[in-house]
């Protein structure tokens, strides 16, 4: 009976990561028999970022119960301190994967230090509070960084946030950040595969956490504040945990993504509202709580509009009508009900044979 | 000495006198009732005794130690567990779950050791899964493990509510209208779960309830909460079966009428 119980987690867990493993090998099927068009492969990289994002958020929404809506303000900083990094390094550490793999750990460290700076003010309040300070952050760090000149030359680092030439540069110097024009020439360390393990490892930890005494907390938080504070859980502190977990996650996303860039910008397109949106589309249409959903959801959403470039002017029209027929199969009460249904009677079979 | 001491403790909200120099005093093992009117101030007196409201004067003190504003969750550590009038369950979350979250503080293991799932993580859950099982057993909701918490029945959901505050080992149980919402036959099972919680757990427990039969079926000792002005304490004479008197209840009003009993005066302290 317990040992069941552990069991149906580690088979549900396992599914998961298999269908991620199972997409993996179909993609490098298809790329290496030359089925995946230049567009869709270039798509890989940001789409992977895309599910990361989407489990992490999912943590935030799904399984602490508050609000996000500045999560690419989190991918942001990871992207950017990260991008600062490998540029920096670029010559000091030849070795690539090492470079990338520090860089992972600024850029998940700086979004985890800030979304734990967020969150302590933010957290301790009842309500919902966090969806609107982490809405300002998103639009607030996008254009911080926007106005940002950061060089290095000869006797160090020069910093200015008003133009390149304010900076005072000796004549060797090289200008990092260049303001709204961004970072460019990141060494391109990620790909698809490093893309891939950054999503299984995202996985294994959101999935364990959830399945630990620390996630039975978050949970139990969520489901009833009150109650849980009544059994001695530490409220503020695992809101934290978890708000803190969630945004470092969002980082690591967004070093996957600026290493994936030749010139990382922060525009409203990438790092902005909209982005923030889609990432929350993701996470409610694949299930708020489920895991598995936001991967697929993610897959889905991102590709759709690709795959269906063909069609041009129907292009969008489609896309809708499946975000619609989405969020029916998911939360329309007669839906959920006929699946129920359906569930019972497969596992009734399985049963029996 | 006493469990619980609680002396002339007062909290007002605005200008009204929620509870008003309320004294009590518990003993080890006793199964003790707190009755009243609706807005007599009853639930307020739980509110305070886990510091979900600071008072504005008096003391708590538990086993000797002084808890008087503390917070919900040292409070809770220290040994004083509580149910809801309305039932909060985690709803989301497994009947298991739900007692295992109870059991938060009694099995420790760190973030990295679930996250890395160490030999630790394995053994300690296993611990706490026993642990939960058991004390699911007693409630008889053993079966029902698998079970989101909002799917039980009413009833079960009470005693679930109940399980969940046991788990985290507390001195004092404190069960806000236990049998509120439940026919008499739920009632008299509620009646029996109280009193073998008491007995199997060696429990002192403070219980507010309306249900007359409920509190004169079980509990030792009575304070009634009358209006927060003034408030009696007594020894409800035991019904029917047990001591053949009808059942009593001291306030100072002639006639004053609890849920069908008629009471009479007796003695009373402002």
């Amino acid at each position: 009976m317990k040992k069941l119980k552990l069991n149906k987690h580690l088979q549900d867990n396992l599914i998961t990561i298999g269908i991620v493993v199972v997409g993996y090998i179909l993609v490098m099927i298809f790329s290496a028999t030359g089925l995946l068009s230049n567009l869709l492969q270039g798509l890989l990289v940001p789409l992977c970022a895309y599910i990361i994002l989407a489990v992490s958020l999912n943590l935030t929404v799904g399984i602490l119960g508050e609000l996000s809506l500045g999560h690419a303000g989190f991918m942001c900083v990871g992207a950017f301190t990260s991008a600062f990094f490998s540029r920096c390094t670029e010559n000091t550490i030849t070795f690539a994967p090492l470079r990338f793999l520090i860089a992972l750990l600024i850029g998940a460290a700086c979004a985890a230090l800030v979304g734990f700076l967020i969150g302590m003010p933010v957290l301790r309040l009842k309500g919902d509070y966090l969806a609107i300070v982490t809405l300002a952050f998103g639009e607030i760090i996008k254009n911080i960084v926007n106005v940002l000149f950061i060089g290095k030359d000869s006797n160090g680092f020069h910093f200015s946030m008003k133009d390149s030439l304010s900076l005072n540069m000796e004549a060797d110097g090289d200008v990092i950040i260049n303001g709204a024009q961004g970072i460019t020439g990141t060494p391109k360390d990620s790909n698809f595969t490093i893309g891939v393990i950054l999503i299984i490892l995202t996985l294994l930890i959101v999935l364990n956490l959830i399945h630990s005494r620390d996630g039975r907390a978050i949970m139990s938080i969520r489901d009833n504040l009150i109650a849980a504070e009544s059994v001695g859980i530490h409220i503020t502190k695992y809101k934290l945990m978890a708000f803190t977990s969630s945004a470092s996650l969002a980082g690591v996303a967004g070093v996957l993504y600026s290493h994936n860039l030749n010139s990382l910008m922060a525009t409203p397109k990438n790092f902005g509202y909209n982005m923030s949106i889609m990432i929350l589309v993701f996470v409610v249409l694949g299930g708020i709580g489920n895991i598995r959903g936001s991967v697929i959801a993610a897959v889905i959403l991102t590709l759709l509009p690709e795959l269906l470039r063909g069609l041009n002017d129907y292009r969008m029209l489609i896309y809708s009508v499946v975000l619609i027929v989405m969020m029916l199969y998911n939360w329309a009460p007669n839906m959920i009900a006929i699946r129920k249904r359906f569930a019972n009677r497969f596992n009734k079979k399985k049963e029996v044979s | 000495m006493a469990l619980l001491d609680v002396e002339h403790l007062s909290i007002s909200f605005g200008g009204l006198h929620a509870v008003d120099d309320f004294s009590v005093s518990i003993e080890k093992g006793q199964l003790y009732g707190l009755i009243g009117p609706n807005g007599a101030g009853k639930t307020t007196v739980f509110n305070l005794l886990t510091g979900v409201y600071a008072p504005d004067e008096g003391f708590i003190r538990l086993d000797g130690t002084d808890i008087t504003r503390l917070k919900t969750i040292e409070i809770n550590q220290a040994g004083i567990a509580r149910t809801f009038q309305n039932i909060r369950l985690f709803k989301e979350l497994s009947v298991l779950d739900n007692v295992k979250v109870g059991l938060h503080n009694k099995f420790h293991y760190s973030t990295v050791e679930g996250l890395l799932r160490m030999p630790r993580y394995f053994k300690m859950e296993n611990q706490m899964n026993e642990r939960a099982m058991e004390l699911l057993k007693v409630f008889d909701l053993d079966r029902q493990a698998d079970y989101l918490a909002s799917n039980l029945p009413y009833g079960k959901q009470r005693k679930l509510e109940i399980a969940r505050a046991l788990a985290t080992d507390p001195k004092l149980l404190l069960l806000d209208e236990p049998a509120a919402g439940m026919n008499p036959n739920e009632t008299g099972e509620l009646m029996e779960t109280i009193r073998f919680v008491r007995d199997h757990f060696d429990m002192t427990i403070l219980l507010i309830e309306h249900d007359m039969k409920l509190v004169s079926g079980i509990c030792e000792k009575l304070t009634v909460l009358t209006s927060a002005v003034y408030y009696v304490r007594a020894t409800p004479r035991r019904s029917s079966t047990i001591r053949k008197s009808s059942p009593h209840i001291w306030v100072n009003k002639t006639g004053y009428d609890i849920g069908g009993i008629t009471c009479h005066y007796w003695r009373y302290m402002i």
